[in-house]
This record gives C-alpha cells, sequence and structure tokens, in this order.
C-alpha cells in the first residue's frame, strides 16, 4: 500500500516536471467483455487545443475506448491520463465535458435545471445567464423551462451537447454527437467544432459522418476489432493527390510525360495522375505546360485530393498491419 | 467535492421522489388506509363502548400495531420501488452515464441517493405514523408509551430495506431490484411469526427461524421492536401467556445490541454496494 502511494508520488512528480500535458494520453489499452476482446492495444495522444476524430467501423471499439478514458468502463490494461492528471482520479475530469452514445437525462428536470445540475456536480461556477447562452447556442433557447421528458431525441442531444460544453471544459469528448440531429443541427455542431477549436479547447471527436470529420479534424485515428488500424494527420493520412484531366490529341510523347508525373489511369479522353504526396506546387504548371508544349489540347485541369472516405475504406479493406504509424 | 457531490445527489434524489407518480400514489395509499383506520377505531370504541380499560387499550394497541404494519408496508414498497430504479434505472437508461463523467466518485453518488431515500423514507414514515398515532389519540384516547422510538424504528427498517433494494440495484434490473427487497420484507415477517409460534410453544427449533431471518435481514427485528414501543406495557402483563405468538404484539423491546447490529448491517450492506457500483462497466 505505502510503496504504491510513493511509487504514485514519483510518478506523479516524474509528470509534474514534464512539458504541458496533453488534453488525453492513453496507452496500451485493454477491454474484454467477457470472452469477446473489444479494445487492444490502443494508444493515442490528443494534444492540447486539438481536434481528433476516432474512425471506425461498427463494433471497432470506440466507445468502449471512450468510456474508458472517462471512467466509465475500468480497462484491463493501460493507463490514462486527461489534462495530466491519472484518470483514477475523478478530479481529472474536472475540465472535460462528455456527450454520451446514449444520451439521457433526467426526465423529470427542465433542461436549464440539468445544466445546473451538471454544473454543481463539476464543482464550477457558472451564472445562468451563461447557462441560458449555453442553450441558447445548441437552439434550445427557448425550451429552458421545459421538462426533458418531453423532448424529441434530436432535442435531447442537442442538450447533451449544451452539457458537455456548459462546465467550460477544456477537453471534450462526443461520441457521436450528430446521429439524432437534422441536417441543420449538423452544421450548427460544425460550426461549434470549429468555435471550439479556435478556444483552444481539445475535442475528442467520435463520427461516422466523415466529411464532418474530414472538415475540423487536426488529426485522426481509426480503430478496426479493437486495434489502431491507422493514425496521423490528414494530409499524412491523405497522403496522394489526384489530378483528372481531360485531353485530346495525347500522342506517345505526351503520354510518357503524364506517367512521368504519376501513376496514369485513362478512361476515354479523360486522364487520372495520382501524383505523390511530396509534390510541389510547381508540378501541376509544369505538367500542363510541357502537355501544351507537346500539342495536346487540354480542356480541363482538374485537382483532387483523395477523400478521408476513399482512404478509410482501403484502410479498412487492406487491414491494419501496413499501416500502422 | 465529496460533501457536495453527496448533498447535491442527495437533494436531486428527493426532487425525483417528489416530481414523480411516486410521491401521489403513495398519498394516496397513505390517506386511504388512515382514512379506513381513523374509522375503524370510531366503530371499535362505539361498539365496544362496554370494553374494560384493559381490553380497550389492548385493542387499541394491536389495532394501532396492524395499521402501522400497514403504514411500514407502504413505506418499504414505496422506497423499495424508489431506491431500485433510481440507480438501476438511471445505468439502463445512460442517465449515469453524463453524471459520472463528471469529476465525481461512484461513492459519493451512490451515498447521496442512500441518503436522499432515507430522507425521504424517514420522512414518509414519521408524517404518517404521527397522523395514526393522532387518529388513535382522538378516537380512542390511547397514546402510546414511546411513540418517538416506535417512529425512529420504523424510519430505521425502512433504512435497512432501502439499502438492500440499492445493493440489488447496482447489480440487477430495476424491477427486480424493487420486488425482490419487499419479498424478502414479506418473507422475513413470516419468518418471525413463525419464530415467535415457535417460542409460544417452547420449540426452540421452530424459534430460531425468527432469530436466524431477523439477523440475516433486520427488518422484522426492527418492526418487532417499534411494536413493542407502541403498545401499552401493561397489557402483555395482563394477558400475558394468552398472547404469546401474537404477530402485531410484542412481548420484548429491543436489545442496543440488536439496534447496533441493524446499524452495521445497512453499513455493510452499503459498503457492498459501493463496490459493487465501483467495478461496474457502464
Ligand atoms: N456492455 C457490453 N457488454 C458486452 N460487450 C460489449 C459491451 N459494450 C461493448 N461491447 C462489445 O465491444 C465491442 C466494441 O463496442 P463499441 O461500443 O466500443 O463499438 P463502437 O466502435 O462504438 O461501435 P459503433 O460505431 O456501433 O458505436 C463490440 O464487439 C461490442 O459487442
Ligand atoms: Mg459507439
Amino acid at each position: 500500500m505505502t510503496g504504491q502511494a510513493t511509487r504514485q508520488e514519483a510518478a506523479q512528480r516524474a509528470l509534474a516536471g514534464l512539458p504541458p500535458s496533453a488534453a488525453v494520453w492513453c496507452s496500451g489499452l485493454h477491454k474484454r467483455y467477457r470472452r469477446r476482446t473489444a479494445v487492444d492495444g490502443v494508444s493515442f495522444t490528443v494534444e492540447r487545443g486539438e481536434v481528433m476524430g476516432l474512425l471506425g467501423p461498427n463494433g471497432a471499439g470506440k466507445t468502449s475506448v471512450i468510456k474508458m478514458l472517462l471512467g466509465l468502463v475500468r480497462p484491463d490494461a493501460g493507463e490514462v491520463l486527461l489534462l495530466g492528471r491519472p484518470a483514477r482520479d475523478p478530479y481529472a475530469r474536472a475540465r472535460v465535458g462528455y456527450l454520451p452514445e446514449l444520451f439521457r437525462y433526467q426526465p423529470w428536470l427542465t433542461a436549464a435545471e440539468v445544466l445546473a445540475l451538471h454544473v454543481r456536480l463539476a464543482g464550477v461556477a457558472v451564472p445562468a445567464g451563461e447557462r441560458q447562452e449555453g442553450l441558447a447556442a445548441v437552439g434550445l433557447g427557448d425550451r429552458a423551462g421545459d421538462r426533458v421528458g418531453g423532448f424529441s431525441k434530436g432535442m435531447q442531444q442537442r442538450l447533451g451537447l449544451a452539457v458537455a460544453l456548459v462546465a467550460r471544459p477544456e477537453l471534450v469528448i462526443l461520441d457521436e454527437p450528430t446521429s439524432a440531429l437534422d441536417p441543420l443541427g449538423r452544421a450548427d455542431v460544425r460550426d461549434l467544432l470549429l468555435s471550439l477549436k479556435a478556444r483552444g479547447v481539445a475535442v475528442l471527436l467520435n463520427s461516422h459522418l466523415i466529411g464532418e470529420v474530414e472538415r475540423v479534424c487536426d488529426r485522426v485515428v481509426i480503430l478496426d476489432k479493437g486495434r489502431v488500424a491507422a493514425a496521423g494527420t490528414l494530409p499524412e493520412l491523405l497522403g496522394q493527390r489526384e489530378l483528372r484531366l481531360r485531353l485530346d490529341r495525347v500522342g506517345p510523347e505526351a503520354r510518357a510525360r503524364l506517367a512521368a508525373a504519376g501513376r496514369l489511369t485513362r478512361g476515354g479522353d479523360a486522364y487520372t495522375v495520382t501524383l505523390p504526396a511530396e509534390l510541389d506546387d510547381a508540378a501541376v504548371p509544369d505538367l500542363v505546360a510541357d502537355l501544351v508544349g507537346l500539342g495536346v489540347r487540354v480542356h480541363a485541369v482538374e485537382p483532387g485530393r483523395i477523400s478521408l472516405e476513399e482512404r478509410l475504406l482501403d484502410i479498412l479493406r487492406t487491414g491494419p498491419s501496413e499501416e500502422r504509424s | 467535492m465529496t460533501a457536495r457531490t453527496v448533498l447535491t445527489i442527495a437533494a436531486l434524489t428527493l426532487q425525483e421522489a417528489a416530481r414523480r407518480k411516486v410521491l401521489r400514489s403513495l398519498a394516496l395509499l397513505t390517506f386511504a388506509l388512515l382514512g379506513l383506520s381513523a374509522w375503524g377505531f370510531t366503530r371499535l370504541d362505539a361498539e365496544f363502548g362496554g370494553l374494560t380499560s384493559g381490553e380497550a387499550r389492548l385493542a387499541a394497541s394491536a389495532v394501532l400495531n396492524l395499521v402501522m404494519f400497514g403504514l411500514s408496508l407502504i413505506a418499504a414498497l414505496g422506497t423499495a420501488f424508489l431506491a431500485g430504479p433510481t440507480l438501476a434505472g438511471e445505468t439502463e437508461s445512460g442517465i449515469a452515464l453524463a453524471m459520472l463523467a463528471r469529476p465525481v466518485r461512484r461513492s459519493a453518488v451512490l451515498l447521496g441517493k442512500w441518503l436522499g431515500l432515507v430522507t425521504f423514507g424517514s420522512g414518509y414514515v414519521v408524517l404518517a405514523g404521527l397522523a395514526q398515532l393522532l387518529i388513535v389519540r382522538v378516537t380512542m384516547g390511547y397514546w402510546p408509551p414511546r411513540p418517538v422510538t416506535g417512529l425512529a424504528l420504523l424510519a430505521a427498517q425502512t433504512a435497512v430495506l432501502l439499502t438492500l433494494g440499492l445493493l440489488l440495484s447496482t447489480v440487477v434490473s430495476p424491477m427486480a431490484s424493487g420486488v425482490v427487497p419487499v419479498g424478502l420484507f414479506g418473507a422475513t415477517w413470516i419468518a418471525g411469526v413463525v419464530g415467535a409460534v415457535g417460542d409460544a410453544l417452547g420449540n426452540s427449533g421452530v424459534a430460531r427461524v425468527g432469530t436466524v431471518s431477523r439477523m440475516l435481514l433486520p427488518t422484522d427485528g426492527l418492526w418487532r421492536g417499534a411494536m413493542n414501543a407502541f403498545q401499552d406495557p401493561s397489557v402483555l402483563a395482563q394477558f400475558g401467556v394468552a398472547f404469546e405468538g401474537h404477530p402485531f404484539l410484542s412481548e420484548t423491546g429491543l436489545t442496543p445490541a440488536y439496534v447496533g447490529w441493524a446499524a452495521l448491517w445497512v453499513a455493510l450492506v452499503f459498503g457492498l454496494a459501493a463496490l459493487a457500483f465501483q467495478r461496474r462497466d457502464l
């Protein structure tokens, strides 16, 4: 017991000496539910002020990882630090906001009372005006005095967002925050995420809406079957770019020039060149100038990115082994 | 931090009890029972005006205890059906997810629930019990010898039962965690009656049934103590032998050791509940 205490103290002293702690740091998380392994050695970091996306197919273990971060599920192995504190200490969650995948709030309380309750539990003083603004920000400004039991599903999820954001968090963990929202609500959440990012709040976002993730996230971790299948910044993950061209009078020399620029595919007069990631900005104009010089008639040049969706499907289909980073 | 959590959750639990239909149904049941007993007591007085004062006191004691049993049953049902769903229901529905992700200890949340429920249950028992005592006073002119002890023991009985409900609600479904304590409450009461009959017949084997069940779940023991506090002490002295084993009269009061055991029992069961809740995956 005392040995453990001194070891903990030593660990804390070591931690105190480190540079500014990450918003989330987890290492070697494992979880088994009876015989089924749900999470198998997951480690990642969310830096302060960073928006990180957590992606993966159904049953990949995303929600399980999130619950382990928040102490809602006990990991079988692994360590978690939230905002620099070991997650075993409940106080580590003082500055953490959470929207669960299964969002439900006391049906016998009003929306305003739910927020007041969470503020009290979080131990921060947030004036009523600010709480009301929080409700207004998720589109519930005029429903503050209504019982939650009478809310529609999407309204409850909006309330959940307000709850996650009410206690001035430094880290917000959102588990599928738009699963019940209308298109307008989804756009609102995107704006909300961008404003959090602008204020330097770290966000861990689990979502199946890849477009959403692609637009707001700095980095992405892709889980598959309980393991990290890939992780990195969006440019790192998406890497390659594409160039779609419509050309005619393409001679053999021009074709050779195209092939030299990248992997070439052709369908009729549409040519697609997959460019390597580390290409500099002059590469595309140079290519076009060369093609024109070779007598090719250029109808259209359209740069394109490989979308995160294509990349995700690619990673999940080819398997995680060679994609680990 | 912990004290704030406990108080916040206790207040929330009381608010839930007040806003849910539990309170309304409890109030209705209680009024029905109190009204019936008031009517019964006035009839008793009118029909048997010729009873000797000793007989009248015996009747009053027995009927008062019968009605108090009804009240404690209502309190047991009410709190058990409040205690079960409040925790098991919240973990099942997902309400607990957002709350327990706050900087709170689970044991503090559980203690807050317990405190809120005990306050609610005791408040109910004391108010309804007091109303009943006043009814008997007005109709029969009978006032029990130790009303405060009696009401306190009834409140303790409620606390025992809802602690059990809380323990169950950390491991089983909301419905089961409401039904099982009530069932056990009834079973211990019957075991207590059986034991008292065994006592009266001098059969120690049968008597042990009551003793053992009273140790396993202290509701019946506390209930017998409460009965003893409500009834007229001269009654048993007078009619002694004839009423041994009577389910609504109790010969002996409570020993401090037994009250201590009941307190320890509550602490142990609460500790188990806290342990089970702490380890639980949500
Ligand atoms: N309480 C539980 N009991 C048993 N198994 C569970 C439990 N929770 C999760 N699992 C299992 O753990 C695995 C991961 O589940 P998890 O909910 O983390 O997936 P997810 O990535 O969030 O999926 P989704 O995209 O569908 O939300 C699944 O195989 C699931 O069956
Ligand atoms: Mg999930």
